[in-house]
């Protein structure tokens, strides 16, 4: 009896929903905006241009001088989140799965909640937390008798963009933390009896046990941080505007790609150049998820209960 | 978005349904402050004459604005009436047809050419706004401050500076509000606003366009060379002191000067409960001509596919009335009538602004006509070097050079 496997309609069905929105909510816009980036404005209308915007981007003194300045902020924006974000957030959660902890549920909510906070809250409140005329930190610093440390952060090249990633940090810890503390409340009660039974308790069993278990955890942390850090530009934008002063000291890719695209003040927008930007945007995002996925994820040890 | 718009504009000619007999017409602006003044002041004086015009005064959000209009008029669903921004951006809306050419209009005759230049090509040969108002430069005081302290009215630079040092010196009061977190007003109401004292307003101005003169010459330095002395007599922590910082600085009284523009005026005049007084950008020795950054800011135009053209029309024929100038002049004082009929002013802060027209020689901002149409940006190139001049981290020579290499790399006539 050759019966021919029927067609299997519902997986086209349930999938469809799905499929439909993202397509036409990401898929068509990113390939729309790829496509964007080839064409400029040349002496007579817009024409294809092939890879000449990415020239320019690269090429051009200034532009390039632009987007490497952005690049480079960029990049010292993730490595503060990862060397401080992070193992605060593992730390927290390590804490917080200890049984002896009373009062758990308070901290883990009263961590978590700047996450759902609006930037626009956040960075004006910060703002006026670290204002030197009518903030609180000032004065803070004072009754301790630190108020030589205080300086005006936020309008210091040197200090801005530190400043302003452990903004970020502050609001985006409890992500890493609910992770963490997820994965730690996963690892069976037999290992650890295990692992007490040869005598390994306290901070050795985090390191030795808790630790190589919710590894896995601290690689999707990780690159969640690094694709969340690289489409960043609300928090800069809010705190620091379009120009993101001072001197360009804390403009991210995502504020270098707001001002070229829609433009600013006199400047009227380019969405050609706008568009290669996203474009390098997009390419070092995959780049670095690529990285991640089949240099790392592929060589963590995955362990089955 | 732009269902949305298309959706309020169906509700709105749905409202309008009874009166059918009637033109609506209606005006897209950035300035959603004035709204309650036009619907209070503006709108009824217009409708005393012509009753079978109605007008919608319909504001969006000043730093949306270009891109919301932009949007609405590509779209075909922008209002009737524009209110216009100066220079490259309306004309920008003009070259694409958007704004209709209103060079005929009979209410054209009462502006002179200085005021229509923001809103024509640049040949001059059409006008597609009918200017409404500029805006002036100089610096607000605290009056009462400056009583106390014994302090004269400074008209030079020496007296300006010698006045900074008192304050300084007495330790009560910051001698000048200003900050370098926002940038633009390092810019705005520092470099533009004794910048015109310096390159001889419109004759730097004009020069610099021509590339007759170099933003590395002396006059074009200058500027730079007095903002980076402010840095002493701004606040602590002013690098990271934001515009309404500034403002509350000022309004609470504490701090004496405050590099202004005449927009302040009306909200000054309802926070400070002080005295206070104006005076125009300090000249380099006594008996100099001063200069004033005199800036043609905001202008009114029609929508070129708009269906009641000439009800529209009508419209701007009164806005270039001397009627309108008056009205529009004293509910908002500060933003000065550029109708060549002189108008009678009440807020005496205002007064002040304004009479500086008769003394000295009135320019607008350097950087606005066609110097900001490339990339590099020079109007946002020129904030970020003030910023920088006044807190010290680039000299007032490298930020002019700066600035020169910038307009040079793609303007011809500076090459």
């Amino acid at each position: 009896m050759a019966s021919k496997k029927p067609v299997r309609w519902h997986i086209a069905v349930f999938l469809a929903p799905a499929v439909l929105v993202y397509t036409a909510i990401m898929i068509i816009p990113l390939f729309g905006t790829l496509n964007l980036s080839l064409f400029n404005k040349g002496p007579d209308g817009v024409g294809f241009v092939g890879l000449g915007n990415f020239a320019t981007l690269f090429g051009d003194p200034r532009w390039s001088a632009s987007f490497w300045n952005a690049l480079g902020n960029n990049a010292w924006f993730f490595l503060i989140h990862m060397l401080v974000q992070n193992p605060i957030g593992i730390a927290l959660a390590a804490i917080l799965s200890t049984p002896r902890l009373r009062m758990a549920a308070f901290y883990r909510t009263a961590i978590f909640v700047p996450t759902i906070l609006s930037f626009v809250i956040v960075g004006f409140v910060w703002k006026l937390i670290l204002s030197p005329i009518w903030g609180i930190a000032p004065g803070l610093l004072d009754i301790v008798g630190l108020k030589t440390l205080f300086a005006p952060w936020l309008g210091r090249e040197e200090y801005a963009l530190t400043t302003l990633a452990l903004i970020s940090v502050w609001q985006f810890v409890g992500i890493p933390m609910m992770l963490i503390y997820a994965a730690l409340l996963s690892i069976p009660d037999e290992i650890l009896e295990a692992a007490e039974m040869d005598g390994i308790t306290g901070s050795s069993q985090f390191w030795k046990i808790k630790l190589p278990l919710i590894l896995p955890s601290i690689g999707i942390i990780s690159i969640l941080t690094f694709v969340g850090n690289f489409n960043a530009f609300d928090l800069i934008y809010v705190a620091q505007g379009a120009l993101a002063g001072p001197d360009f000291s804390t403009d991210i890719l995502g504020t270098f790609l707001y001002r070229t695209f829609f433009g600013f003040q006199l400047q009227l927008g380019d969405p050609y150049m706008g568009s290669a930007i996203a474009g390098a945007m997009f390419g070092i995002i995959l780049l670095g998820v690529c990285v991640y996925l089949f240099g790392i994820q592929t060589r963590l040890r995955r362990y089955q209960f | 978005m732009k269902k949305t718009y298309l959706t309020a504009l169906l509700t709105s000619t749905l409202l309008a349904g009874p009166a059918l007999a009637q033109t609506t017409l209606t005006i897209e602006s950035w300035r959603n402050d004035d709204l309650l003044i036009w619907q209070d002041t503006i709108i009824p004086a217009f409708n005393a004459q012509h009753p079978d015009i109605n007008v919608v005064f319909s504001p969006s959000a000043p730093a949306e604005y270009n891109a919301v209009l932009n949007s609405k008029l590509s779209a075909g669903s922008a209002g009737d009436l524009i209110t216009c921004r100066p220079f490259d951006a309306s004309l920008e809306l003009f070259n694409q047809g958007h704004l209709a050419d209103l060079t005929d209009l009979a209410g054209m005759a009462n502006f002179s050419d200085v005021a229509k230049s923001a809103w024509q090509t640049d040949d001059g040969s059409a006008t597609f706004c009918v200017p409404m108002a500029s805006v002036i430069h100089g610096f607000i005081y605290n009056a009462d401050a400056f009583a106390e302290l014994g302090i004269e009215v400074p008209t030079t630079e020496a007296e300006f500076y010698a006045a900074l040092d008192k304050i300084k010196a007495d330790g009560t009061y910051i001698p000048m509000a200003m900050g370098t977190n926002d940038q633009w007003e390092a810019a705005t109401m520092g470099y533009n606003n004794i910048g015109p004292t310096y390159w001889k307003g419109e004759e730097g101005r004009k020069a610099l366009i021509a590339g007759e003169q170099k933003l590395t010459d002396p006059q074009w330095v200058a500027p730079f060379e007095q903002l980076a002395k402010w840095k002493d007599y701004l606040g602590d922590g002013f690098e990271a002191q934001t515009y309404p910082d500034s403002q509350n600085l000022f309004t609470l009284g504490r701090a004496a000067v405050y590099p202004a523009g005449s927009w302040e005026i009306s909200g000054f005049n309802t926070q400070a409960d002080f005295k206070m007084g104006a005076f125009a950008p300090p000249v380099a020795a006594a008996g100099d001509t001063c200069y004033i950054s005199d800036h043609t800011d905001i202008a009114i135009g029609m929508n070129a596919k708009s269906p009641n053209a000439e009800a529209a029309k009508v419209f701007l024929d009164w806005v270039g009335s001397p009627e309108f100038a008056t009205l529009y002049a004293n509910a908002l004082p500060g933003f000065f009538s550029l109708n060549s009929t002189p108008v009678e002013m009440q807020d005496p802060l205002a007064q002040e602004f304004v009479s500086w027209r008769g003394k000295c020689e009135p320019t607008i901002r350097s950087t606005y006509q066609i110097l900001s149409r490339g990339t590099p940006n020079l109007e946002n190139e020129t904030w970020n070097a003030s910023a920088n001049v006044i807190r010290g981290s680039e000299t007032p020579a490298d930020a002019a050079k700066r600035l020169q290499d910038g307009l040079a790399s793609w303007y011809d006539p500076q090459k």
